[in-house]
């Protein structure tokens, strides 16, 4: 996810570029019990977990925090052909629109409908019910490329830290 | 935090945007708003000092009431919006954006050398106290606490100087830039913080930051400076014209009259509009264009508003498309969508008028 603001009001614009507001209390689910497949992350904060040959996509905690409540997710339609890093969709809040990017090649096979009347999911539970699409993997060896959680943890720190 | 006209401002505070927003809707919000230009007008000849640098019938006004005015250019632009209120101190108190901070300040002292060197008796002085801005439906019940001025009295744009919690000097003026009804209280600044410490120990007042101002201002059809109004519009364009005196329109007598004043009556080449749209929010810089898919003008301002679930904005578009009802499509994100012009403010507003 691109965490920059594509537009919005000129004087609060620099928003989504800032590090996610500290002092909310926690409010995604951990969901280490279902973590059947390792979560793999891009350096634009989305994740993918692959299994039996289909990743599921969505944002980290880290993206979800710094956009703020979602108002509107506008993603693929089944069947698009994605290239890695290639832009398939926005997540919207109230001050800013921030661009979503493939962690891998594939086809969307499912996106997920609830977002459409609920995409307060993203915010509520970004590594579950909040998941963005359903994709093939068409070139498995990209999943290597991608960041282990530990690997963005750190990364996600150090980028705290500027 | 954000940076903005060289101060430091909290975009938002512990909620979410969308929280803090429709917390100031139901209860009311604290904003700290003291980055704002607060300049007092003295001398004999403040009124006429101020009329020529407004559009507003300052003369008119009654004591202590205020009004939104702007300053216009000779062209027929807009420097800046601002508020001018007419003290029973003998001064008029302005409080005009901290974005325009220098070029209000350069303006009124070059006009006030014009002025002196007149042999007119002006003279401006800048207030360097904290503005803290108390919006929302129970403002009144938790100021009221901490006044003995009976604040039912006091309605939509007046103000009176007074002491707050115990703390004297405080100019409490019942405007601000929510729609939502409220206050705003400059108080002086060594006591601003313990001014807002006592407000905020009433469970229904929270700290609010710019993010939930701007989508509060925009339900209310506000016109934010540098966005939906700059030294390009003029007051017609923006459908403003209500801001015109009367006295001072049939004078022409205001900076840019012989350029607006025909407008009224005349033409211009585009109008500020209220737009509602569903789907994908539209923002500043979406293109708006008519049923046909010609190009008719842009977005100024826009946001999913989280009172009313859809997407409101403010726009320019050519005047034969301003019509309350008239069906637009916007460019988002290189596909269209179908919006409509809507009557602004989109949001019912909520100004105390004592009935």
């Amino acid at each position: 996810m691109a965490l920059r603001v594509l537009s919005g009001v000129r004087s609060v614009s620099c928003a989504a570029r800032l590090v996610p507001w500290r002092g909310c209390p926690a409010r995604h689910l951990s969901c280490a019990a279902r973590l059947l497949a390792a979560r793999k992350f891009t350096d634009k904060h989305e994740w993918i977990s692959v299994e039996n040959g289909i990743g599921t996509v969505g944002i980290s905690k880290f993206a979800q925090e710094a956009l703020g409540d979602v108002v509107y997710c506008g993603l693929p339609e089944v069947g698009t052909k994605l290239n890695k890093l290639e832009e398939f969709g926005t997540l919207e809040s109230v001050k800013a629109a921030s661009e979503l990017f493939s962690p891998m090649t594939g086809e969307v096979t499912e996106i997920n409908g609830a977002l459409a009347d609920n995409p307060g999911l993203v915010n509520k539970s970004c590594y579950d019910e909040g998941w963005l699409i359903k994709m093939t993997v068409d070139v498995p060896s990209e999943l290597d490329e991608l960041m282990s959680e530990d690997a963005y943890d750190k990364y996600v720190k150090s980028i705290e830290e500027h | 935090m954000v940076e903005f006209a060289g101060w430091s401002l909290p975009l938002q505070y512990m909620d979410s945007h969308i929280a803090s927003h429709l917390h100031t809707r139901q209860h009311c919000s604290l904003f700290d708003v003291s980055h704002m230009l607060q300049t007092r007008v003295h001398g004999k000849d403040r009124i006429p000092f101020m009329e020529s640098l407004v559009v507003g019938d300052i003369a008119e006004l009654k004591e202590n009431q205020g009004t939104l005015s702007l300053f216009t250019n000779e062209s027929g632009g807009i420097i800046d919006d601002l508020i001018v209120n007419n003290t029973s101190e003998g001064h008029l108190y302005v409080v005009s954006n901290a974005g325009c901070a220098e070029k209000d300040s350069a303006h009124m002292k070059n006009r006030l050398l014009e002025f002196r060197a007149a042999s007119r008796d002006v003279d401006l002085e800048d207030v360097d106290f904290a503005l803290l801005a108390l919006q929302g439906p129970s403002m009144a019940r938790v100021l009221q606490a901490g006044l003995t001025d009976d604040l039912s009295k006091l309605t939509f744009m007046m103000g009176v100087t007074t002491s707050v919690f115990g703390i004297g000097g405080c100019r409490v003026t019942r405007c601000g830039y929510t729609g939502g009804g409220g206050g705003g209280i400059s108080v002086p600044g060594d006591r601003a913080v313990e001014l807002a410490e006592k407000l905020l120990q009433r469970p229904e007042v929270k700290l609010a930051g710019l993010a939930a101002r701007d989508s509060l201002r925009l339900e209310a059809g506000l016109c934010l400076y540098g966005n939906d109004i700059d030294e390009t519009t003029s007051p017609v364009e923006a459908t403003l014209v209500w801001t015109l005196g009367k006295r001072r329109r049939a004078a022409m007598d205001f900076p840019g009259a012989s350029v607006i004043v025909p407008q009224i009556k005349g033409k211009v080449s585009r109008k500020r509009v209220g737009i509602t749209s569903t789907g994908p929010p539209i923002r500043q810089h979406t293109m708006i264009l008519n049923t046909e898919g010609r190009v008719i003008g842009e977005v100024t301002s826009g946001c999913p508003s989280p009172s009313l679930k859809q997407n409101v904005a403010m726009g320019y578009v050519e005047p034969e498309y301003a019509k309350v009802g008239t069906a637009l499509q916007l460019e988002v994100r290189k596909k269209l969508v179908d919006g409509v012009t809507s009557k602004m403010p989109f949001m019912p507003t909520k100004y105390y008028n004592a009935k």
